[in-house]
């Protein structure tokens, strides 16, 4: 029966690695699509200042973020009527643009998520563009200081020349 | 038909491939900035604020004219880039004039009640370390930057002589070469083989002889 003589002769087959990328390509994309990256989407300009007497935020304390900055282009309420308005800087809790009163309930919230021992060394952490009025942070910090919400870090970045903030 | 071994993969792509993954995580990733500078706001309670001499108040104030950030020191303009040359632990450092001001004035020892001060014991600045306030004054469009900026220079000045009481008393009690930024650094480090609660004490009874009563106003 020579068919089957011939087959036994064969050996393994190449295996055609042409589509190989194809697939590759395609579990990248997939991945691309699919990945949501947890960070907290930055809806404010976020260029953090720097300082070089910094000391490193204890990640096994409990940490809220609240940013602060000028809205980024696109979150920009154009139906605002004023157009100086339109820059005015925000505050930003998790993943929307909001008022000062919503700081209290913002750290409320942060509070029922953790265990109750953490509580008191909730740190907030604020995340303020470098050219931010001081107004809106201290505003920030009186409603802090009403919820006793008081251990905070001014996050920067760490460099040796510290100038670079002022403008 | 001839014999055929077994066939190699191309792996020629798979260089292009990787280099996709990398750009792709690049370009996605953002490095979380996880340093700061902490601080601890006062309580809510009203109290009535305590009677203070002039002289143990330094007062730092941030004006902002025609969208330039200034600085009063003393209620004198200072500007903020004026360079100093200092002697810290030795070695002579170039620090901003507002630092080796702040300095000056902590380390005064003007009623020569602090023992390890080697301030020049001026009758019209600070009494002491423990008197002392740092008295800043920002307003409502001052830009944060220039704030970060102040409340760095203001903290160095603290570190500085943190720094230098940690390097006198610190060798008598077994930790030398160690600055209080080192201290504080070694007590959180879990892979430091000392006498941690030794060094606990000692890092409190440095933050009481040089305590940061820092006053912030906001206008």
């Amino acid at each position: 029966m020579p068919k089957f003589n011939k087959k036994k002769d064969g050996g393994l087959p190449a295996i055609s690695t042409a589509s190989l990328p194809d697939i590759v390509f395609m579990l990248l994309f997939f991945f691309m699509v699919v990945t949501v990256m947890r960070e907290d989407n930055k809806l404010v300009k976020n260029k953090l200042p720097d300082a070089n007497q910094v000391e490193k935020l204890d990640k096994k304390n409990p940490i809220s973020y609240i940013y602060m900055g000028e809205p980024s282009s696109g979150y920009i309420n154009n139906s605002s009527s004023e157009s100086e308005n339109l820059k005015v800087d925000r505050i930003q809790l998790n993943d929307k643009l909001a008022s000062l009163e919503e700081i209290a309930i913002f750290i409320s919230s942060e509070r029922a998520a953790l265990r109750e021992e953490t509580v008191p060394f909730l740190t907030v952490s604020l995340k303020v563009d470098k050219n931010t009025n001081m107004g809106i942070v201290d505003d920030v910090k009186q409603e802090l200081r009403k919820v006793n919400a008081l251990k905070i870090n001014y996050t920067t970045g760490q460099k040796e020349d510290v100038l670079s903030n002022m403008n | 038909m001839a014999k055929r071994s077994a066939p190699q993969v191309n792996a020629g792509s798979m260089a292009d491939i990787a280099f996709l993954l990398l750009i792709f995580f690049l370009v996605t990733t953002t490095i979380e900035k996880d340093t700061g500078i902490n601080r601890k706001l006062p309580p809510m309670e009203v109290t009535d604020p305590p009677k203070v001499k002039q002289k143990n108040i330094f007062t730092v104030q941030m004006r902002r004219t025609n969208g330039k950030d200034e600085l009063l020191v003393e209620n004198d303009y200072m500007d903020i880039d004026s360079k100093l040359k200092m002697t810290i632990e030795g070695r002579v450092v170039t620090v901003s004039k507002l630092t080796s001001d702040a300095v000056k004035f902590l380390d005064n020892n003007g009623d020569g009640s602090c023992k390890y001060c080697d301030g020049k014991k001026d009758p019209n600045s600070s009494d002491n370390p423990n008197k002392a306030i740092i008295y800043l004054e920002n307003r409502r469009e001052t830009s944060y930057g220039a704030y970060i900026t102040v409340q760095n220079e203001l903290l160095q000045a603290y570190n500085i002589l943190r720094n230098k009481r940690a390097l006198s008393i610190g060798p008598p009690n077994g930790f030398s070469n160690m600055n209080f930024l080192q201290m504080k650094l070694n007590y959180k480090d879990p892979r430091f083989e000392g006498n941690k609660e030794k060094l606990k004490e000692l890092i409190d009874q440095i933050k009481i002889e040089y305590p940061l009563k820092l006053s912030e106003i906001s206008k």
